[in-house]
């Protein structure tokens, strides 16, 4: 036998589902009948969303991704790397590494403060303009550098957010067993910064994932760019859709998985 | 000159004065309690010590030296007085027998094999060998505690100065802490003190210093302090808590 609280709760949850489906069906409903009312829906339909051309293009679009996930793959672990390196720079407290230290907020400020898209576009044109002998040349590598130029201020950012948030009394036991500076830093602070903020990280790095894509801009026939092809070919935006889809499987799961990370991580500290 | 004394030790946080001219002296093979009230100076006095708070004036002799000269590398120091905080302060990402080992192989430059024998002997001496591969967040705070205490121990520290570390147990997990306190006082370790264990002070400690408003208001062996306070604002105190 439920108890009073129980059966109360019971009711309230009924009630809430119920209210929660039948809203949901309304939306559905209506978004079904309403959009292919439009007057230009049939024109919409046939050239955003036809299946033939879904069909002929799809396994193209995903060989083309791969291109997007390589890139993606290599940049990572740089940006992991250098956003650690500005991030330390900007903790730098002794006169002689002041450079250091002026060069990570300068840094962060100027790429946190250009369009990924000029980074790209001024890097992946301008650096091989200097005449570089092949493959030196080559937009794979300058497309590379220029997104993890400017994902690394913000990844850098976000550990410094990291290591600022290690209370105080840490680095005080730390140091009061006599260990130096740089082993607090190491041994006891990043250690617990880095965990701390891996979904902010996550965040950042699906970011990324998508911002591949606009490499396309400067020569490498990834995903986007592959699309457009298909498009000029059929006279059919049905690939971008299909790009779309393809982007949304690998980006959604992540997503997820960085908000369920951020939930634990809140409930550890509640 | 005893073994550690600090002369007219002055500290404050901002405007806020702390410490006023205080002058402790410490016998080796001590144990010197600091009582008063929460504010007095206590903990900050004890931050002043092993150098993790520089003093704004007044001297700090420790074993025959100046260790409070602006620009001295406190991490030399800092290696041979041992500190245990309130709020035990264990590296959480590390299990216990990392924690302690981790000072002792940066500071030595031992491996880890070398150094686990002692500090297994410590953990087994205060009654944790059964918790060495445990997290802090698996132990209970008398645990996480005495972790801290062998720690420090760990870096074989010639004082040990202990930070209120009963004020954040529950009561029942107080007298284990205790006990270490005991153990450490019969073996002849130099220790001081901050505490509100009254009657800990009472049995143990060699010489009672009542800090009020930031200076050592009155001292003595704790007969004395305890049985016959000469100052009001000692005898007030007393009152309040005992």
């Amino acid at each position: 036998m439920p108890t009073r609280r129980q059966q109360y709760e019971a009711r309230i949850r009924r009630r809430s589902a119920l209210i929660a489906g039948g809203s949901t069906a309304l939306v559905i409903a209506a978004v079904l009948l309403l959009v292919p009312m439009a007057p230009g829906w049939p024109a919409v339909k046939k050239s955003f969303f036809n299946a033939d051309v879904f069909a002929k293009t799809f396994p193209g679009l995903l060989d083309a991704f791969l291109w997007d996930v390589a890139i993606f793959l290599w940049s990572a672990p740089l940006i992991f790397a250098l956003g650690l390196l500005i991030a330390l720079a900007r903790d730098a407290r002794s006169p002689a590494l002041y450079p250091v230290r002026l060069f990570g907020v300068l840094y962060t400020d100027i790429f946190r403060g250009v369009p990924v898209i000029l980074v790209i576009y001024l890097i992946g044109f301008g650096i091989p303009g200097l005449g570089l002998p092949r493959p030196w040349n080559s937009p794979y590598i300058w497309g590379t550098v220029a997104l993890v130029l400017t994902y690394s201020a913000y990844v850098a950012e976000v550990f410094r957010t990291g290591i600022e948030s290690i209370h105080q009394s840490q680095r005080s036991a730390a140091l009061s067993l006599g260990l130096s500076n740089r082993d607090v830093m190491r041994y006891v602070i990043l250690p617990q910064a880095v965990r701390k903020v891996v979904p902010a990280n996550m965040n950042i790095f699906i970011a990324l994932q998508k911002d591949v894509a606009l490499l396309s801009f400067i020569g490498p026939v990834e995903i986007f760019r592959q699309a457009g092809v298909y498009k000029s070919l059929m006279a059919n935006f049905t690939p971008y859709v299909g790009a779309a889809l393809i982007f949304l499987a690998l980006t959604i799961p992540a997503t997820r998985y960085a908000d369920h990370l951020l939930a634990k991580q809140r409930r550890a500290r509640s | 000159m005893a073994f550690l004394e600090t002369r007219g030790l002055i500290k404050a946080y901002g405007d806020n004065p702390v410490c006023r001219g205080i002058d402790l002296t410490v016998e080796k093979g001590s144990l010197v309690c600091l009582i008063g009230a929460s504010g007095s100076g206590k903990s900050t006095l004890l931050k002043c010590l092993n150098l993790l708070e520089p003093v704004d004036d007044g001297e700090i002799h420790f074993d025959g030296e100046d260790i409070s000269i602006p620009g001295l590398d406190p991490q030399r120091v800092r290696q041979r007085i041992g500190i245990v905080f309130q709020s035990y302060n264990l590296f959480p990402h590390m299990n216990a027998m990392e924690n302690v080992l981790l000072a002792p192989r940066r500071v030595t430059g031992q491996s880890r094999e070398a150094l686990r024998p002692e500090a297994e002997a410590l953990f087994k001496r205060f009654g944790l060998g059964d918790h060495m591969t445990h997290f802090p967040d698996q132990l209970s705070g008398g645990q996480q505690q005495r972790v801290a205490i062998v720690r420090a121990l760990a870096m074989r520290p010639e004082i040990m100065l202990f930070d209120e570390i009963t004020s954040a147990l529950d009561p029942e997990l107080v007298g284990e802490v205790l006990d270490v306190l005991r153990a450490l006082r019969e073996e002849g370790m130099t220790m001081v003190l901050a505490t509100h264990e009254m009657g800990f002070a009472r049995e143990l400690a060699d010489k009672v210093c009542f800090l009020d408003a930031g200076v050592i208001l009155e001292e003595g062996p704790p007969e004395q302090v305890f049985g016959a306070p000469k100052e009001a604002r000692t005898k007030a105190f007393l009152s309040r808590v005992l």
